[in-house]
């Protein structure tokens, strides 16, 4: 048995748990802070998969800059409130729409963990140096990687020119 | 600011400051060390003399009248030639000052006839507690002049008899 | 179990090397910045003011503890933790002297990393503790944390970058050893000043020190994020931003004034450590010379400064750095 399982489920568990409150919690600087919880248990899991790397990335971008953003423009604008049980107007479709594309997400998770067949033999953890990790990158990915990074830059500029003043 | 200004100005602050570093510093530690009162600060009340030990205070409580915050506290006692405090008839057998009450105005020295009364620049009243902060008249009362005999003295009868000596003093002698 | 035992057994001493050093590093600043006003300091509290820290803290441990109405109770008691944890995690990748005795997890290939994800968490604290006291002065404050530590957190990042491009690791034990060669000259203050001046800049601005203190700005906030806090938990606060300061130094060292190296480390492994901690306090002496020099920054300037000034030129310097370094230019090679 793989001696990580007690500290996988027990992760699994606070995964779930802080992903329940990110959704049920009526406070929106609660619902940040469950999910900053649930990116440090993400960053923890690849940790255990012998990914550092990724982990320190995850907890750097995600954790450390975009949900400190997160944090401060629901306290900028003051909205950490929901008026309880009241939806804003002409979004009463996007809950019913919501749970079937989770459930759809769902049933594709269990389907392709059940269908696929496991490999006979434990494939070896890959090398998830930075070196490593920046050499795959700029190899055999190195046209998704710009791509994404094209898509970025269109984004930035695309958020100056809307908050421009005129 | 320009590069140019990061490069140049902000050194010279650093260095302004560090010259501190090299020089004496100006704390003075207030209860071991005191900064000299200037000569003519009106500070804290003391009891005058004359030059002879006799006390300058009659226990006339003119100055317990002028206090406008009613600080002062005097209780008059008699003179006689075998212990006598003061010339003349009283003197104050009981002085005291409430501290706290007082305000430093001075006018107790404008109202006493004898000058007994007077601010000046030596300690500041401080004290623990609000008794600590009456002053009595052993505190407030200055020291005799070197050589004199301290209050009660032993007079001779007639040489003391007015309480305000006529200025300036008579010499008995001429 | 060893490797745990060893762990703890050097977790629990660093702990209370550091929280000794937090509590004599204020008595210092105290110290030293009446120093440089040309003032005494403490000196009453034993000898020389040496058990001033305890007086302190003493004095903060008897204090009335007030929870103010209307505050978000789970956050308001969390924020002072999250300042303190990350302040103290960021330890256990330094490595504080030669060999595997001073070091914790220094040889993991991601220490930089770790070091720029655990300074971001590190607003966390603030930002909470302003938002959860219900106080605008409060609230004000933790909005400038956070504004600021994202805007400065890039600056560094891309500063510590040029340091791992030069020692091609981003272990911080390979940053040491990347510095050792030879001479002082191979330290990459020499080699990479420029990497090493916008550093400096940014940790002051995260660690929200003077010149930056814009978050707890005395007299515009009232002590900004901490004003509502009394007592052990406002000690907290005092204890994150200290042990910072002192973390920040050792990375400073680590990063550009070459860690623990210096002559005789070989034949004396315990010299490492005095090296080590002799640059840590030249770095936090300057960070005091620097808070009695420079006045508080306007937040616009703050904001221009760090995004218009120093972001660019980090990564000019990144680039530059990497051309030299294919270049094979001497001393980046």
């Amino acid at each position: 048995m793989n001696p990580d399982l007690p500290i996988l489920v027990l992760l699994g568990a606070v995964s779930i748990a802080s992903a329940l409150g990110l959704l049920l919690s009526r406070n929106a600087i609660y619902a940040a802070l469950f999910l900053v919880l649930n990116f440090g248990v993400g960053a923890v899991i690849y940790l255990l998969l012998n990914a550092p790397f990724i982990a320190v990335v995850q907890v750097s971008v995600y954790a450390g800059a975009i949900m400190v953003l997160f944090v401060f423009v629901i306290m900028l604008l003051g909205a950490e409130r929901l008026s309880p049980g009241e939806n804003p107007p002409g979004t009463s479709f996007q809950r019913p729409l919501a749970i079937a594309l989770s459930g759809l997400l769902m049933g594709l998770a269990i389907y392709v963990l059940f269908a696929r067949q496991p490999p006979a033999v434990a494939a070896p953890p890959p090398d998830s140096s930075p070196l490593a990790v920046g050499l795959s990158l700029f190899g055999p990915y190195v046209f998704p990687f710009e791509v994404v990074s094209v898509l970025l830059l269109v984004a930035m500029v695309g958020a100056v020119v809307l908050t421009r003043n005129r | 600011m320009g590069l140019k200004d990061v490069l140049t100005r902000i050194p010279v602050g650093f260095a302004t400051v560090f010259k501190t570093v090299l020089r004496k510093p100006v704390t003075i530690q207030y209860p071991e060390q005191q900064k000299p009162m200037s000569a003519r600060f009106r500070g804290r009340h003391q009891l005058k003399r004359y030059e002879d030990g006799l006390e300058r205070c009659i226990g006339c409580a003119l100055c317990a009248a002028a206090c406008p915050a009613d600080a002062i506290y005097v209780e008059a006692g008699e003179n006689t030639n075998e212990e006598r405090y003061s010339p003349g008839e009283r003197y104050a057998k009981t002085y005291e000052i409430n501290m706290l009450r007082c305000i430093f105005c001075g006018y107790c020295e404008d109202a006493c006839p004898t000058n007994a009364i007077v601010l000046e620049p030596i300690e500041f009243p401080t004290g623990y507690t609000r008794e600590s902060m009456i002053y009595t008249k052993e505190m407030l009362l200055e020291s005799p002049p070197i050589n004199v005999p301290a209050t009660p003295q032993r007079t001779p009868p007639g040489k003391y008899d007015r309480a305000i000596l006529p200025f300036p003093p008579i010499d008995e002698s001429q | 179990m060893p490797v745990l035992l060893e762990a703890t057994l050097k977790s629990a001493v660093l702990l209370f090397v550091l929280l000794t050093g937090f509590a004599y590093l204020t008595l210092m600043e105290r110290k030293v910045l009446a120093r440089l006003q040309a003032r005494i300091g403490p000196n009453r509290a034993g000898p020389m003011g040496l058990l001033q820290p305890l007086a302190d803290g003493l004095k903060l441990i008897f204090k009335e503890s007030v929870t103010p109405a209307g505050v978000d109770k789970p956050m308001y008691f969390m924020a002072p933790v999250l300042v303190v944890v990350p302040a103290l995690i960021l330890f256990a990748v330094i490595p504080i002297g030669q060999g595997p005795t001073f070091q914790l997890a220094s040889d993991i290939n991601v220490g930089a990393l770790y070091v720029v994800g655990v300074m971001g968490v590190a607003v966390y604290g603030i930002t909470l503790a302003g938002w959860a006291s219900n106080n605008k002065y409060a609230a004000l404050g933790g909005l400038r944390a956070s504004a600021q530590v994202i805007s400065y957190e890039l600056g560094m990042g891309l500063s510590i970058v040029a340091v791992v491009l030069m020692a091609s690791s981003a272990s911080l034990a390979d940053i040491v050893e990347a510095q050792m060669p030879g001479n002082i000259l191979g330290w990459f203050i020499f080699r990479q000043p420029v990497a090493a001046a916008i550093f400096a800049i940014t940790a002051m601005a995260e660690l929200a020190r003077a010149p930056f203190d814009l978050v707890e700005a005395e007299q515009e906030l009232t002590a900004g994020f901490m004003t509502e806090y009394s007592g052990m938990k406002f000690a907290l606060f005092f204890m994150g931003e200290y042990v910072k300061m002192i973390a920040v130094s050792a990375l400073f060292a680590t990063f550009f004034l070459g860690g623990w190296s210096g002559p005789f480390v070989d034949q004396v492994p315990i010299l490492s450590v005095v090296y080590f901690t002799i640059k840590v306090i030249a770095c936090l002496l300057l960070m005091i010379w620097t808070r009695a020099t420079l006045p508080r920054m306007r937040y616009d300037r703050l904001m221009s400064f760090g995004w218009k000034v120093l972001t660019p030129v980090a990564i000019a310097n990144v680039i530059v750095t990497a051309l030299l370094i294919v270049l094979g230019v001497p001393g980046y090679k």
